[in-house]
């Protein structure tokens, strides 16, 4: 009852609303995300191409999905030792 | 050349089970050949849900491995004798079968039956797999609920990568007085959300509870409104237009007083 009187004076989102809200952000998680074996992989081609061109930290090197307000990034932190060419 | 349909959901305990046994009685009673395939190896309950469980006496490794023929493992309907069931095996799990020998059992098994309904285990591992092998289109069973929206997301995205199957929705359980008041998501919502076509909507009812109890699809029931509802999906599948009903409100004391107040929620 106190549910349907909080409503009625507008004090409280329909929890459908909170529901869709809640949904949104993580299926954007999920779909953006790929599996821990295929980040790898994308990781391991990243290092490959970019070891082309530069010589960079093996340890430091990191790639993962960010979860910005209203998007995903894929973010790598690359350390370079020195140019290669 | 009959089709090969699977129902599917992800996450469990949402209604495939009942969903394929309320189908496939409808698919029979408007006069399909029609049958059944438990793909749910270990944990299998479409027999029980259909009334069949004592007259099992082969399953579908049994079949698959050639111990059984396929005529003597499919078991016939009660009620309809063009209606039968190829049961699950109880004892084995899902690595008994591969996904080759599914779609070769369900290619056959066309060639037979106007439709072929394969339930689906819960889950993406290889009992899915093994389910979604030989169909060539998908229904995803989702109740209004965010834990089943979001494995009903990641079903859709995993047969869009398989390409052949075009998953269609049917949101199970909806709760028209909830839906109303704003406490629960409407079919809008979730089409919105899981961006496939629509092919039904079942309410929550009480008769799917008891019709299971007795071991009888609640699509012969004419005063159930899931039944209607299954019965509309097998218009729908079989190709006709069907327009989808409002939803209706179950009319409780409670929400008529509310009309009544000119509280909407």
């Amino acid at each position: 009852m106190f549910d349907l009187f909080a409503r009625v004076f507008g004090r409280e989102d329909a929890s459908k609303d909170v529901a869709k809200e809640r949904l949104r952000l993580v299926l954007m998680h999920d779909r953006g995300s790929l599996s821990p074996q295929a980040l790898e992989d994308l990781k391991n081609d990243l290092l490959t191409v970019i070891s082309k061109y530069l010589d960079i930290d093996q340890e430091g090197f990191q790639v993962d999905f960010s979860r910005h307000d209203e998007s995903m990034a894929l973010v790598a932190n690359i350390p370079i030792k020195r140019r290669r060419v | 050349m009959g089709e090969a349909i699977v129902i599917t959901s992800g996450k469990g305990g949402v209604g495939k089970t009942t969903t394929t046994a309320n189908i496939g009685a409808g698919l029979a009673q408007a006069g399909s050949k029609v049958a059944l395939i438990d793909a749910d190896i270990g944990l299998r309950n479409l027999d029980v849900v259909m009334g069949l469980e004592n007259r099992i006496v082969y399953d579908l490794v049994d079949v698959v491995e050639g111990f059984a023929k396929l005529r003597h493992a499919l078991i016939k309907d009660k009620r309809f004798e063009n209606l039968q069931l190829l049961p699950a095996a109880q004892t084995r799990d899902k690595t008994a079968v591969s996904p080759e020998q599914m779609k070769d059992l369900v290619e056959t098994m066309k060639e037979e039956f106007d439709y072929v309904l394969i339930d689906s285990p819960a889950g993406i591992e290889q009992g899915f797999k093994n389910a979604v092998a030989g169909a060539d289109k998908a229904l995803v069973v989702a109740t209004p609920e965010v834990s089943s929206v979001r494995d009903a997301d990641r079903i859709i995205g995993l047969l869009e990568a398989y390409e052949k199957h075009k998953p269609y929705l049917i949101i199970n359980r909806i709760r028209p007085a909830m839906v109303k008041r704003g406490d629960m998501m409407d079919i809008d919502d979730m089409i919105e959300i899981l961006a496939i076509e629509l092919i039904g909507v079942v309410p929550e009812d009480e008769a799917i509870v008891i019709s299971t109890n007795r071991g009888e699809p609640a699509v012969m029931n004419q005063n159930s409104r899931a039944g209607e509802a299954y019965r509309q999906i097998t218009r729908r599948l079989r190709g006709e237009e069907v327009p989808f009903p409002k939803l209706e409100e179950e009319s409780s004391l409670f929400g008529r007083i509310r009309r009544m107040m000119g509280l909407k929620g």
